[in-house]
């Protein structure tokens, strides 16, 4: 199906998703103006907000299904398997953050239905960073998703650690974001357009990009380094997922990183594939942060602290895949984010369950003898934990090992060195909580013995077993998935003229 | 027979995997349900053995020189090459499998009554079952990545199954080091994968393999780099130098596991390894001598340990470490018959030791807590003349003692005389080899010294239990002492498996392993009969010297029980501490990581340079500006945004230069 | 409007904004800041669409808008610190640490 995106049914038809996605959550609006009290009203919005998301995957099905393409001139959304898979991923990382909710959300007595509303938008937005050709409908999807996502981190208002976190989310997030649109106003004034398509094309045939360009490159990098969470750009992170509820936390390591990750990726690949200098800057970011990430959550005793290390360091290897590139690399990147997202969302919905008032508290000791008590929960723990760690037989495994085919084959030796060498290292912090599980005694008659998720909390949590075991067997769905959504990344060879600047601080060619 | 060859050998590794997943479920639901776990557990292993035997039969059969590769669906796609989930069945892997289902069903026997007091049965079962499945993938793996499968399965399992009894702190501490040392190996046999992927483009064996000569050249850097990091990896699977510390505590398991991942399999992975690498090892000098060099240093180092330990699965620890030792030098100097066959040999011989030990074990445990005493169940001290009470016992495992020490016709005699004469051979192109034969000689005295101790203090001189506790001393039950008799039988007649034509033999392990073998381009060397025949003559007296030594020196007539004993001065001291190895260990590695994560880490960069320098530094720089602030602390956003203008300034000036 | 010195005036605001986020303590203020940061953006969008078309100042009504958002959001989750903490200075709220 080609796709004429100057038409308006075409446009409507390439955006389904995401405006079935928007009536969702303003349906979801309105019965909350309504319902808005009880525990009963907290699971119906949840069950439409369900039921939109499934909706939203269905437009993604039907468009990829089609085989839908854009034709015409360079517009502002991509029709591409790319966006269809990252769809894919944040519908599916919502969906299953809605099903760890309910019980979290009715145990902490937070009932305010708007959190699922919140969370409509938020996937909304990552749609439209994964899926923008421009750099400002990135940055409006951008924006999007970190005001919902602002509000969720200090849902729990009445605590005063969530508060904390969304306070530090959001004064450091809008600080980022200052860096992010000055970047693109950079590019835009270096380049003449905000489509990703055409600085392509720009940068392609200008022999030395001008330093206003790398500039705004620069400044690029950093906004979406803030919300990947690489080092030196983490600080937030440990902090705000320790202080927001788990499921939010859930949400935001998985979800937000990914679509940020996404939304860099494209960038990167679409626009600047024909400067090298990025290449440079996120080998050293990949490195600071693997190091980082590993060695500060080795000296973590809370788990979810560590947890939040611990998305720091993948992030590290996620960066490894942007750099490696290359037919290997994207389709690495995109096996690696699945993975991650699952295991990620599964491990903080377990710890979800073991906590209360926050989880902050949780220590890797708290969970000893967790095996003995609850063997399925423990089990469900020990595969995410293993998957993070990289262990053969689960997703996490082939998700590294793909990232380490790509660096090597790329001739990234050195990366390839210090990714193993660091998820070496990572095993000093993941398997004490394994240990603390099955090696230790109960600390305490019946310590457990509240532990335990509701039915649909299971169903995520056991979504995301098997499918961490399904995918670390016998990957080939996941990765021809990937290679598909690899493909479909280019930059677009051809310039297209824009209007340029004639004075002033432009320095590029003809 | 339309089938085509080895399609059932998927069987061989699924049936252990059932096993697994029906005793994992049964551990869930019903852990009472001991008559089923134990049908299933040692059923499927023995189902497993029967399997593995047929297969092993169509390959007599078939005896092809390349090895029959079954490939069951694309599991890696790596760029336009497919990494596919495929066994292969060889002699060497068909050597492998028998010894890893035969011995390990024997073992699940002696489990079934061993355990069959202890709350977790289903769960031991579970674990054992999925460690055999996990080590059959490594031995039948078709490609690096397979093999790496295994390689870290059988890792979880053993650390799992070390802190099997989690209530002691101390199990758990074991088998956490266990899992980080074998880590570091890990690392090295990754590095060594992509190095291998890199240059040779592929990591199917039999792709990489035929390409190795051609691709890398003879001691060229590339490839000594891969076999020093395979062999690390080695190192770390195998407890060699310097990464055998976690063997000895991994005694801390229940006995059986001891016995079979690690004395029988999981700890000759490593041996495995670098024969089934051997057309890489062949080609690089340097790999090969160090291969040898550390199993002779091995082998000598832990077998001076033994010597003085008193716990009595400590000594069987440090004997296998030494033992593996040996087979590394018989690896490394190009022996692969002789290092597999020693593989085998020592599978059946420390298999039976440790089944014995844990059938000692048993006795003492009972007997202890039949009288509420408190004493340690494995201290030699406490034991003294059980041949009275365990005759079964005794007889077999001085069958194994004597063929550990090297005593002809036993079978640990003709596999250790072979690998110390292939060093010896070697010694003549290479004259180091002479100093690794000689490190190996004395390791034969030690071993042979060392295991006469061990045998003596247990089952003879005065019974040092206790008054009461004597009483309750008794002979394992036959479900225990039948898959002993077993073993015993299998040490005796083992060594006719591989009869060097020295002995009028047929060497018939060599000759079946030549397809393997072979590939790897081994160098051969090989002496003159009447060398030969000096340097047998050389092992059995030095072997018998050890023995007779042990009965001369020793006194168990004056030794004293463990509560009573005084503590060890001077060299003997030295020797029980091991060394001061883990003492050194801690200081020089695992206090300097924690303290580098704490003090330095955590302290240093987190809380002074991050809260003091940045945040003191800010502040400096804030009271320049006329405003005052006060000092900030971690947790501070003002502290998160002077590290990100830091990280900006550095973006910003990478990129625009 | 010239371009050199629009964009002058425009980095010198990013600048101003960035020293702020860096120098003061308080809550309200840091986010007043921020909210220079995307002014200066604003002027370079106005700045370059001189010559580079309209597109650059209709971003610059996208950008307002989101601002305004951020700003209803952003007072919203200070108060609710304000509530618990009586006080919107960074440097008394560091609960979260470590």
């Amino acid at each position: 199906m080609s796709l004429d995106l100057t038409t308006t049914a075409d446009l409507a038809r390439a955006l389904s998703p995401e405006l079935t996605l928007t009536a969702a959550g303003m349906l979801a609006l309105l019965v909350t103006a309504w319902r808005h009290t009880s525990a009963r009203d907290l699971r119906i919005v949840g069950w439409v907000t369900l039921a939109g998301l499934a909706a939203g995957a269905a437009a993604v099905w039907w468009l990829w299904s089609q085989g839908a393409r854009a034709a015409g001139p360079p517009s502002m959304i991509a029709v591409d398997a790319f966006r269809f898979v990252t769809d894919a991923l944040f519908l599916a990382a919502a969906g299953l953050t809605v099903l760890a909710s309910f019980d979290y959300l009715e145990r902490e007595a937070l009932l305010v239905p708007e959190y699922y509303v919140l969370l409509l938008f938020a996937t909304l937005g990552m749609m439209l960073m994964a899926g923008g050709e421009d750099l400002m409908v990135i940055f409006l999807g951008l924006e999007l998703m970190s005001v919902a996502v602002y509000v969720l981190a200090g849902f729990d208002r009445r605590r005063a650690r969530s508060a904390e976190a969304a306070l530090k989310y959001f004064l450091l997030g809008a600080f980022a974001s200052g860096f992010l649109l000055y970047g693109i106003a950079l590019v835009y004034g270096a380049t003449g357009t905000t489509n990703l398509g055409l600085i392509g094309g720009q940068v392609g045939t200008t022999l030395k990009p001008s330093a206003m360009l790398l500039a705004g490159l620069a400044l690029l990098i950093v906004g979406f380094g803030f919300k990947i969470a690489a080092v030196p750009f983490h600080m937030w992170a440990p902090d705000v997922y320790d202080g927001a509820p788990t499921p939010v936390t859930a949400f935001m390591a998985t979800g937000v990183k990914a679509a940020a990750f996404a939304a860099l990726f494209r960038v990167m690949y679409q626009a600047f594939a024909a400067v090298p200098a990025w290449h440079d800057i996120l080998w050293w970011l990949a490195v600071v942060t693997m190091i980082g990430g590993n060695l500060f959550a080795l000296g973590q005793r809370s788990l979810k602290r560590m947890l939040a290390y611990s998305s720091v360091a993948h992030a590290g290897y996620l960066l490894v895949a942007v750099t490696a590139g290359g037919v290997a690399g994207t389709s690495a990147f995109l096996v690696y984010i699945i993975a991650y997202t699952l295991m990620s969302l599964g491990a903080f919905a377990v710890l979800g369950a073991k906590g209360r008032a926050g989880e902050s508290d949780v220590t890797i000791d708290d969970l000893s003898g967790l095996a003995a008590r609850r063997p399925w929960l423990a089990f469900a723990l020990a595969i995410c934990m293993l998957s993070l760690l990289g262990f053969p037989g689960t997703a996490g495994f082939i998700g590294k090992w793909y990232v380490l085919i790509a660096a090597t084959s790329t001739g990234q030796n050195a990366l390839a060195a210090i990714l193993v060498l660091t998820s070496v290292v990572s095993a000093g912090y993941y398997l004490p909580v394994i240990m603390a599980m099955y090696m230790k005694p109960e600390p305490i008659e019946a310590a457990h013995v509240d532990v335990c998720l509701d039915r649909w909390g299971r169903a995520a949590v056991a979504v995301v077993v098997v499918g961490l075991l399904l995918f670390g067997v016998w990957p080939n769905r996941l990765f021809d998935l990937a290679k598909a959504g690899g493909d479909s990344v280019h930059a677009v060879g051809a310039p297209t003229a824009v209007p340029t600047l004639t004075g002033g601080l432009g320095q590029h060619g003809p | 027979m339309a089938l085509p060859p080895l399609t059932l050998l998927w069987v061989v590794p699924a049936l252990p995997l059932a096993g697994f997943v029906v005793n994992g479920a049964l551990a869930l639901v019903a852990p009472g349900a001991k008559r089923a776990v134990s049908l299933v557990g040692v059923g499927v292993l023995v189902l497993a053995f029967a399997a593995a035997a047929l297969a092993v039969l169509e390959l007599a059969q078939l005896h092809p020189s390349a090895p029959l590769v079954v490939g069951y669906w694309d599991w890696l796609p790596v760029g336009d090459l497919q990494v596919a989930f495929a066994l292969q069945l060889d002699q060497l892997s068909a050597v492998m499998i028998l010894v890893v289902t035969g011995v390990g069903a024997l073992i699940h026997v002696f489990s079934a009554g061993y355990m069959h007091d202890d709350p977790g049965y289903a769960r031991y079962f579970a674990y054992l079952n999925l460690f055999v499945f996990f080590m059959l993938t490594l031995v039948l793996g078709a490609s690096f990545p397979v093999m790496f499968v295994g390689w870290e399965g059988v890792g979880l399992c053993s650390y799992l199954l070390i802190g099997f009894w989690f209530t002691e702190q101390i199990n758990a501490d074991a088998g956490k080091k266990a899992f980080i040392v074998n880590r570091i190996g890990d690392f090295g046999f990754l590095v060594a994968m992509l190095l291998i992927f890199w240059y040779t483009g592929s990591l199917d064996f039999g792709t990489v393999f035929p390409k190795a000569a051609t691709t890398f050249g003879a001691g060229g850097p590339v490839i000594t780099a891969i076999t020093l990091f395979l062999f690390l990896g080695c190192t770390g699977k195998s407890a060699q130098i310097p990464l055998y510390i976690w063997l000895p505590d991994a005694m801390q398991g229940p006995t059986p596991v001891s016995a079979l991942i690690h004395a029988a399999t999981m700890v000759t992975a490593g041996v495995y390894l670098v024969v089934r690498c051997g057309a890489l090892f062949a080609l690089s000098p340097v790999g090969s001598a160090t291969v040898a060099g550390v199993g002779a240093l091995t082998a000598l180092f832990a077998a001076t340990i033994a010597l003085k330990q008193w716990d009595i699965k400590r000594v069987l620890a440090y004997s296998t470490v030494s033992q593996l030792g040996y087979m590394f030098l018989g690896v490394g100097t190009g022996a692969y018959a002789a290092g597999i066959f020693h593989l085998t040999t020592h599978a059946f011989f420390k298999a039976l030791l440790f089944l014995g030990s844990g059938s000692v074990i048993h006795a003492m445990h009972r007997a202890y807590h039949a009288t509420h005493a408190h004493e340690d169940a494995q201290d030699m001290r406490n034991m003294g003349g059980l041949a009275r009470y365990m005759p079964w016992t005794a007889t077999l495992m001085w069958i194994a003692t004597l063929a550990i020490a090297g005593i002809p016709p036993l079978a640990g005699f003709f596999s250790k005389d072979e690998i110390l004469g292939a060093a010896f051979a070697q010694g003549a192109g290479r004259p180091v080899w002479y100093v690794f034969w000689g490190m190996g000689l004395a390791a034969a005295l030690l071993t042979a010294f060392y295991m006469t101790r061990l045998m003596l203090y247990t089952f003879h001189g005065r019974n040092r239990t206790g008054d009461r506790e004597r009483e309750q001393l008794h002979e394992a039950p036959p479900l225990m002492t039948a898959p002993l008799v077993v073993l015993g039988i299998l040490t005796v007649l083992g060594g006719a498996l591989n009869i060097p034509p020295l002995f009028g033999g047929g060497a018939r392990l060599a000759h079946w392993l030549a397809p393997v073998t072979a590939a790897a381009l081994a160098p051969t060397a090989e002496a003159s009969p009447a060398t030969e025949w000096a340097l047998v003559a050389a092992a059995v007296l030095v072997a018998a010297l050890g023995i007779v030594g042990a009965f001369r020196l020793l006194k168990p007539e004056t030794l004293a029980p463990a509560r009573l004993a005084p503590p060890e001065r001077g060299l003997g001291r030295l020797l029980w501490k091991k060394w001061y190895v883990d003492e050194l260990y801690d200081a020089i590695l695992v206090r300097p990581v924690l303290w580098l994560s704490r003090e330095v880490l955590w302290k240093v960069v987190d809380m002074r340079l991050v809260d003091g320098l940045l945040v003191n530094g800010t502040a400096a720089a804030s009271r320049a500006l006329g405003w005052v602030g006060s000092r900030l602390q971690t947790g501070e956003v003002g502290v998160y945004v002077v590290l990100f203008v830091v990280g900006v300034l550095a973006v910003v000036g990478a990129v625009v230069r | 409007m010239l371009l050199g010195p629009a964009l002058a005036v425009s980095g010198v605001l990013f600048a101003v904004g960035v020293l702020g986020v860096l120098l003061r303590r308080n809550a309200i203020v840091i986010f007043m800041c921020v909210e220079l940061m995307l002014n200066a953006a604003n002027l370079a969008f106005v700045a370059f669409a001189q010559q580079l078309g309209v597109a650059g100042q209709i971003f610059v009504f996208f950008v307002m808008a989101v601002a305004a958002a951020e700003a209803a959001v952003g007072l919203a989750i200070i108060l609710a610190v304000y509530r618990h903490r009586r006080t919107v200075d960074l440097q008394n709220i560091n609960l979260l640490k470590g």
